[in-house]
């Protein structure tokens, strides 16, 4: 028998736990044709970075205005438009788009700066028919004056902000680097919150010897990255009122079937699929059914947060087990650690 | 607030109700409404109508017929005449824009048109023709001169009549069949914003009959009624046919008159072929025709209100001359007329107007009619000289003495042909209860299009009648602004200034021009002065110079501060004070109640800035709430008490013509130059730019010696010549101020030498572009590099001492070190220095590069255009001279011709060097066989020949000296004398933008290209019409939006390189400083050396780009890396001439499109279609890299003359040895 692979997250029904994340591919309507086509549950459309709307708009603006009536010959030096797009009305019209595109829920995931901006923009998103809403909580804290305490504070504001101006349901793509992580998740979820998304996965800058500029690397991620989610939903599933979804990591099958033991309600890819292909979406399907059958799972929802931290009977697997054995693995192998030669030998 | 330029959206809609727009935009929306075809080229001041007329077909608005009227660019007025022509024959109604030497070229196609009896509009802000000087400004001398084409003129004189009589036109000529010049002046009424009641669809419907576009319609050509048009005539019939249009010429006044009837009637605005005002028994009558009517208008009401008899006539239909209309307009007691003509014709007995004036009443009083009146004739205005009520009150005060003078001039001191009469400088007519009001600004503050908003916002709001009139300096970068804003309950005629010691309300948009200039000249006793200033209100007071502080105090003026650069700033609006200074304005002024500005003031950012995004809507808000709270009265004291005077113009060691005549223009007090001061000839010395210290930068680079590496990239890249190098021995460091700074200079060749890197502080524009080249780092904290932009206050005077050291430096001998290099070409000398270019703009490194290379040997023929402006618009000019008195002799011509122009500097310079071998042949046993032939068999291909080759001519000229008496010889050795210099080498240059190479001078190139003559084209290629703002050109690239290219520009750029090498022997190199300094250095070695004619096109980064000039020479990289411009020669001697000296693309177009507005626009406004131009841009980019690396492997000979220049002559040449 076939396994059910049927799920709930955030509420909506959905035929599979596969959804595709925030990518290229799902910036474009035949990207999203192609991933509904490859079975995707779901799509979450790139972000939108209130920062970079606001940059353009006054970048733009001091374009015009510093080049404008400067001498007598040219009162400007571009033509006057009716209309710069520079709003979020592009974006909008994009998820527009895409629910005319695509039958698949469609989740737009919003990057504010300012309260008003978070706000304002989750409502026109909302009204602009997304499904639901993906709030993008990224923010590198490189103030020294501004501690943990306060940015929670300010992140939980902006959840309860955005909870009581739209009705859609609401997912908070979360980063890892939180002191008491399952703390912020469950107040993030008391804020509002219906659902989590396990982990924001930043893009790192690198250096460039010869400019000596850095410069922005994006660098797709392997199944080895899926630990640090795969643990976390595992902490959380059953401590949270909400849905999990985990990205980072999901490449394969396998990688689906690991998170949705661990407790998530979908499982979510952009590396695998960047890598790829949307097709690719069929493939981790096929594995996973092939798991699932293997191993006699009926469903999706049988097999979900069966190894959740709860469902264990060693809950400290989740919590200790690896830092031992790691720790051991240290001390017996010569480990590469980042800028250290592999052939490298600590104890001499 | 610049949006508000031209955002009339509401002016059809609103009929009945008022709008307030230029002179330009007045005609345009009645242009546009009435045309098929639109025709255009942009030129100086006519280019708003095409850019609108452009912009509103882009956007889709129709015509009265509800068609869109087609817009099309041409490659110059010529070509536009050219469409018009085709358009109007066809039996469209087709319109164009124009002024000046754009109008001259439309000239014979004007008589074709008019020949043809076919109807079409041109409308002309009018503007001065160049003669001794260009100039952009307004004046008569342009539709003067195309009074034989046998167009009907109709004359303008106020905002509101350029929009009627612009509709009167396009009506008339259908009615009439003659094609109609409408024009209006340049800048007085082309560019004053004023309040205008607009023409409704259905006035238009009415003026325009229905009939005579059906007739004209049947007339055009067409296959199923086929006709000749055009034919040529022989003796016997061309002169009756000519004959024939005579009854459509004697119809149109009345025609004329007709629809101007009709628009009183639905308009209640009143106008005549010929109006009068003033007392109905005047015996004294003033008679002009365009703006000046109005403060003409108000000097006759004044004295008419005095009791005087005297009156105005104001010709509006010019031609054909309505002498019926004239006479019955000029009063039967009229016993003396003042003609005054706004243009100048040498040598004829006198100014157009007048000679018909003095015709009509002549044939008048010969025809038993009225008696001829006392007529005299005089000048004024010419390039929008100020003219004033009291001007012309003195005119008809000079028609009460007994015997008037004729051919007069009024508005400037002649002392030398004594034709100037006296003007009463305290006569005003300004209205005692309006509010006049003039602001100081900089080009690039916003003031003026703040102040452009106000007038709407009042003009548009309110009952109160609104002026705006702007005036800028000559510089693009730290130009100064003064904005003359006038609001009263009644209708403003003043088509003039706000005077000295007339405004009542001055506003200094910068705190600084307070040492500079007069701010407060204008300002009338208990006017109102905000000041925008970083000191507090009780600190202010001792920030300011004596001169202010006395004007303040004795003027009783009020002085209110605001710091609106920290309003600003909070505001998040970066140095864009003018949202905080305009609702200040509002305030102080009163003009309305505080609320209800502020209200209206938000209401009007909202409008102009929602397009542009909500956060540029919130910041400016911020701004208008920060504004008011920060505004403070400052408590004036009794008496000055300061110390510091504002800065003397020009330092005590300029020459003797820069303090008299260039320090005058410099303070602004140009108009006061009486004529003897000035040229007569237009010649004017050069090195003048360094007498003028701007000082506009707030940061400068200051060197760390520790770091350099002496590459010399800061100074080769300087757009201001204002970082130099220098390389010498220590003992040139005896003498030097404390701390100066030097580093031993790495050099195997020259060891022991010391380097130099040195910043003028007062002429560096702050621009940053040589920090962001400099390449060499610190090791410890890479942003501090060896040259970094530095507060200026810190340092200005300690690098204003270095600077005046360094310069005493002597150049290191030229032959030292090798120009064909960064290093080698930037140790020499620039002889172009601190031009008002744009800061960061990416043309001038070439200028000076040719300078340095060739200065003292270079004759410039430069084109109409960005170069021709910071090059030579005075008061000051970058072109300078070195140690010897040696340097650059520039001329600019044209925009169209600067080719030919170039080319006949260059045979005139054979001819006389053919002239002066001759002599020396015959002279040679007198001045030494082995000293002659050594001149006439010299090498000057390098800088050491041509060193060697002056000190022969100098040895020459002393030998010459000693060949006296009255012989022969004598007189030939006098006659070598003078020709002697022509010896030395000279090199030409033809130098101009991509407007006048690619478009409307591309004729001439090819010609001069063809010629094979021995000169260098430098094209300063910024893909678009830099100088006119901005309008796309064929060297526009595909996808860049551009005026006149608004969704895109949809073709791709021209290959003009590709062009000039089908030619074979001509040198071409493709060139861009900021991606390869060593090739671009090396090709203009090459060109020059190429003994005929080379073409160098520069890759020049301009502010119409669209983004950050500071990164100017990265845009440049990243146009090569992206392939958007290859880097390449064609060396036509080479075995394989072309030459590719870039790498394959390696980033893709589209990444380097993203960082430039130009195409970023695109992307957002119309993402599809910039989808579609974009991957055509880039099978563009694709397809040339894969043609040229073919060319690159292919071997060419090009059959041409022996390369060597001396041997190239003619006849004289052949006859030497």
């Amino acid at each position: 028998m076939t396994p059910d692979l049927r799920t709930r997250y955030l509420g909506l029904e959905l035929r599979s736990p596969l959804v595709a994340s925030a990518s290229p591919l799902t910036g474009e309507l035949d990207g999203l044709r192609r991933l509904q086509d490859a079975g995707a549950a779901a799509a979450v459309l790139p972000s939108l970075f209130e920062e970079q709307l606001t940059h353009d708009q006054v970048e733009l603006d001091r374009l015009l205005e510093t080049t404008s009536e400067h001498v007598g010959e040219a009162q400007s030096y571009f033509p006057e438009l009716e209309d710069y797009n520079t709003g979020p009305f592009a974006y909008l019209q994009r998820i527009e788009q895409a629910k005319r595109a695509v039958a698949i829920p469609v989740i737009a995931s919003l990057n504010g700066v300012t309260p008003g901006g978070w706000v304002r923009h989750a409502e026109r998103m909302q009204d602009a028919g997304a499904d639901a809403l993906e709030l993008n909580l990224y923010s590198v804290a490189t103030d020294p004056r501004v501690g943990a305490t306060e940015l929670e504070a300010r992140y939980l504001e902006l959840v309860a902000a955005v909870r009581a101006a739209v009705t859609v349901p609401l997912a908070v793509k979360l980063s890892p680097f939180f002191t008491a992580l399952a703390n912020i998740a469950v107040r993030i979820v008391e804020a509002g919150a219906d659902g989590l998304v396990l982990f924001n996965r930043f893009y790192q800058p690198d250096l460039d010897l010869d400019s000596l500029d850095v410069v922005p690397r994006l660098v797709l991620s392997t199944s080895e990255e899926l630990r640090l989610p795969l643990r976390w939903i595992a902490i959380l599933r059953g401590q949270v009122r909400a849905s999990l979804a985990a990205t980072t990591g999901v490449h394969t099958g396998l990688d689906a079937a690991k998170v949705l033991l661990a407790g998530a309600d979908v499982a979510m890819m952009t590396s695998a699929l960047l890598r790829h292909g949307p097709g690719h979406v069929r493939t981790v399907e096929r594995e996973l059914t092939a798991i699932l059958a293997e191993r006699e799972y009926d469903s999706v929802a049988q097999l979900r947060g069966s190894m959740s931290r709860s469902s264990m009977p060693d809950p400290a697997g989740f919590e200790r087990a690896n830092y031992m054995r790691t720790l051991m693995s240290w001390s017996s192998h010569a480990q590469v650690s980042p800028g250290q030669a592999a052939t490298a030998d600590p104890t001499g | 607030m610049a949006p508000g330029n031209h955002d009339s959206e509401g002016a059809m809609t609103t009929a009945g109700g008022w709008v307030c727009v230029d002179g330009n935009e007045a005609a345009a929306l009645v242009a546009h409404r009435l045309s098929e075809v639109v025709a255009i080229y942009p030129i100086t001041p006519a280019s708003a109508m095409g850019e609108l007329a452009d912009a509103w077909s882009a956007a889709g608005r129709p015509n009265l017929w509800g068609q869109v009227p087609e817009v099309v660019e041409l490659q110059s007025e010529a070509g536009a005449a050219g469409v018009l022509h085709g358009a109007v024959l066809k039996g469209a109604l087709a319109t164009t824009f124009t002024a000046s030497q754009g109008l001259l070229l439309m000239i014979p196609n004007m008589f074709k048109i008019a020949g043809e009896l076919t109807p079409t509009v041109i409308h002309v802000a009018a503007r001065t023709v160049a003669t001794h000087a260009l100039s952009i400004f307004g004046d008569h001398s342009d539709v003067m001169a195309a009074r034989p084409t046998g167009w009907a003129m109709l004359a303008s004189s106020s905002v509101q009549e350029a929009h009627d009589m612009a509709a009167v036109a396009h009506a008339a000529t259908l009615a009439s069949r003659v094609p109609f010049l409408h024009f209006f002046d340049g800048f007085r009424t082309s560019h004053e914003v004023a309040k205008i009641q607009p023409l409704a669809d259905d006035d238009l419907r009415a003026l325009v009959g229905d009939h005579d576009l059906r007739a004209h319609r049947d007339r055009g050509l067409s296959p199923d009624r086929p006709q000749l048009r055009g034919s040529a005539q022989n003796p016997d019939v061309f002169f009756q046919a000519r004959e024939a249009v005579n009854p459509f010429y004697a119809a149109v006044p009345e025609v004329v008159e007709a629809k101007l009837d009709e628009l009183a009637a639905r308009t209640g605005r009143r106008y005549r072929l010929v109006d009068y005002e003033g007392a109905p028994d005047a015996e004294r009558v003033l008679l002009l025709m365009g703006s000046g009517a109005g403060a003409a208008t108000e000097a006759v009401a004044a004295m008419t209100a005095a009791g005087e008899k005297v009156g105005l006539v104001t010709v509006r239909l010019y031609r054909p001359f309505p002498a019926e209309a004239l006479a019955a307009a000029l009063p039967e007691t009229a016993r003396r007329v003042a003609v005054l003509d706004r243009t100048k014709e040498p040598g004829a007995a006198g100014e157009p107007l007048y000679q018909d004036v003095v015709t009509t009443l002549a044939e008048r009083a010969a025809a038993g009619g009225a008696p001829m009146p006392l007529v005299v004739g005089g000048r004024y205005g010419l390039a929008s000289k100020e003219f004033t009520p009291a001007m012309a009150k003195a005119v008809l005060d000079a028609l009460a003495a007994e015997r008037p003078r004729n051919h007069f001039t009024v508005g400037i001191a002649d002392d030398v042909s004594h034709t100037s009469l006296p003007v009463d400088a305290s006569f005003s007519t300004e209205d005692a209860d309006g509010l006049r009001a003039v602001f100081f600004g900089l080009g690039s503050d916003g003031t003026v299009g703040a102040n452009k908003t106000s007038v709407k916002i009042v003009g548009e709001g309110t009952d109160l009648f609104t002026q705006g009139y702007f005036e800028y300096d000559s510089k693009k970068s730290g130009s100064v602004t003064v904005s003359h804003l006038r609001m009263a309950a009644r209708p403003i005629r003043s088509t003039y200034l706000i005077g000295r010691g007339q405004a009542n309300f001055v506003a200094c948009h910068q705190f600084h021009f307070l040492d500079r200039m007069d701010v407060l000249g204008r300002a009338a006793p208990g006017a109102t002065f905000l000041l925008n200033s970083p000191w507090p209100a009780d600190q202010v007071w001792d920030r300011l110079p004596v001169e202010v502080q006395r004007e303040v105090i004795d003027k009783r003026l009020d002085l209110w501060v605001v710091d609106a650069a920290r309003v600003a700033r909070d505001a998040g609006m970066g140095h864009r004070i003018n949202t905080v200074m305009q609702p200040c304005f509002f305030a102080l002024s009163g003009v309305l109640p505080r609320e209800q500005a502020v209200a209206a003031i938000k209401r009007w950012v909202e409008k102009a800035f929602a397009r542009r995004g909500e956060e540029v809507v919130a910041r400016n808000f911020a701004a208008i709430d920060g504004a008011l709270g920060a505004l403070r009265r400052v408590e004036v004291p009794n008496e000055a008490t300061a110390t510091r005077h504002r800065r003397p113009t020009v330092s005590e060691e300029a020459p003797d013509f820069v303090k008299r005549v260039t320090a005058r223009m410099l303070e602004g007090n140009g108009d006061l130059l009486p004529v003897s001061a000035l040229p007569v000839d237009g010649a004017f010395p050069t090195g003048t730019a360094k007498w003028e210290k701007r000082s506009l930068a707030a940061e400068i680079p200051i060197w760390d010696p520790a770091i350099c590496i002496d590459c010399g990239k800061c100074a080769i890249v300087c757009p201001h010549s204002t970082i130099r190098m220098k390389v010498f021995g220590p003992e040139a460091l005896d003498g030097a101020p404390d701390g100066f700074e030097s580093k031993d200079f790495r050099s195997r060749d020259l060891p022991g030498m010391k380097l130099t890197i040195q910043v003028a502080p007062d002429d560096c524009t702050g621009c940053g572009v040589c920090v962001e080249v400099c390449p060499a780092h610190s090791k410890q904290e890479v942003k501090h590099k060896a040259i970094n932009m530095t507060p200026v206050d810190e340092f200005l005077e300690r690098e204003r001492a270095r600077w005046d050291f360094f310069l005493e430096i002597p150049e290191l001998d030229r032959d030292r070190m090798a120009p064909d290099n960064v290093k080698g070409s930037q140790v020499r000398t620039p002889l172009f220095e601190f031009s008002g270019a744009c800061a960061g703009c990416g043309e001038t490194q070439y200028l000076k590069l040719i300078s340095q290379l060739f200065g003292d040997r270079l004759l410039v023929a430069n084109a109409t255009g960005c170069s021709s402006i910071y090059g030579g618009n005075l008061p000051t000019t970058p072109w300078t001279v070195n140690a010897e008195g040696r340097g650059p002799a520039w001329a600019n011509s044209l925009f169209e011709d600067n080719a030919e122009f170039g080319l006949g500097i260059r045979l005139a310079a054979d001819r006389l060097r053919a002239r002066a071998r001759q002599l020396l042949e015959r002279l040679a046993p007198q001045v030494g066989e082995e000293l002659a032939r050594g001149i006439l068999g010299a090498d000057q291909h390098g800088e050491a020949e041509v060193a060697a080759q002056r000190q022969r001519v100098a040895e020459l000229r002393e030998r010459l000296a000693g060949v006296d008496g009255d012989g022969s010889d004598a007189h030939d050795a006098r006659e070598l004398e003078g020709l002697a210099d022509e010896l030395v080498r000279r090199s030409v240059w033809i130098v101009g933008g991509d407007g006048w190479a690619y478009d409307i001078g591309s004729g001439g190139v090819d010609a001069v290209l063809a010629s094979g003559q021995d000169v260098n084209l430098l094209v300063l290629d910024t893909e678009v019409y830099s100088n006119t703002g901005g309008q796309s050109s064929k060297a526009t690239p595909r996808g860049a939006v551009a005026k006149f290219a608004a969704r895109g520009k949809p073709t791709s750029k021209k290959d003009l390189g590709m062009l000039a090498m089908a030619y074979g022997n001509v040198y071409v190199a493709h060139v861009a400083v900021g991606a390869s300094d060593m090739q671009t250095v090396k090709a203009l070695l090459e060109a020059e050396a190429w003994p005929g004619p080379s073409l160098v096109i520069a890759y020049s980064t301009c502010i119409a780009h669209g983004f950050d000039m500071e990164g100017s020479m990265a845009h440049m990289r990243d146009a090569v890396r992206s392939g958007h411009w290859p880097l390449y020669r064609y060396h036509p001697d080479a075995e394989r001439p072309f030459q590719l000296d870039s790498k394959p693309p390696t980033q893709p177009l589209r990444e380097f499109a993203a960082t430039e507005a130009r195409f970023a626009i695109l992307a957002r406004t119309a993402p599809r279609e910039f989808e579609r131009l974009m991957g055509l841009a880039e099978q563009d980019a694709r397809e040339r890299w894969r043609y040229y690396e073919q060319l690159a492997g292919l071997s060419r000979t090009a059959p041409h003359l022996p390369p060597d220049p001396l041997s190239a002559f003619g006849p004289s040449e052949e006859a030497s040895p």
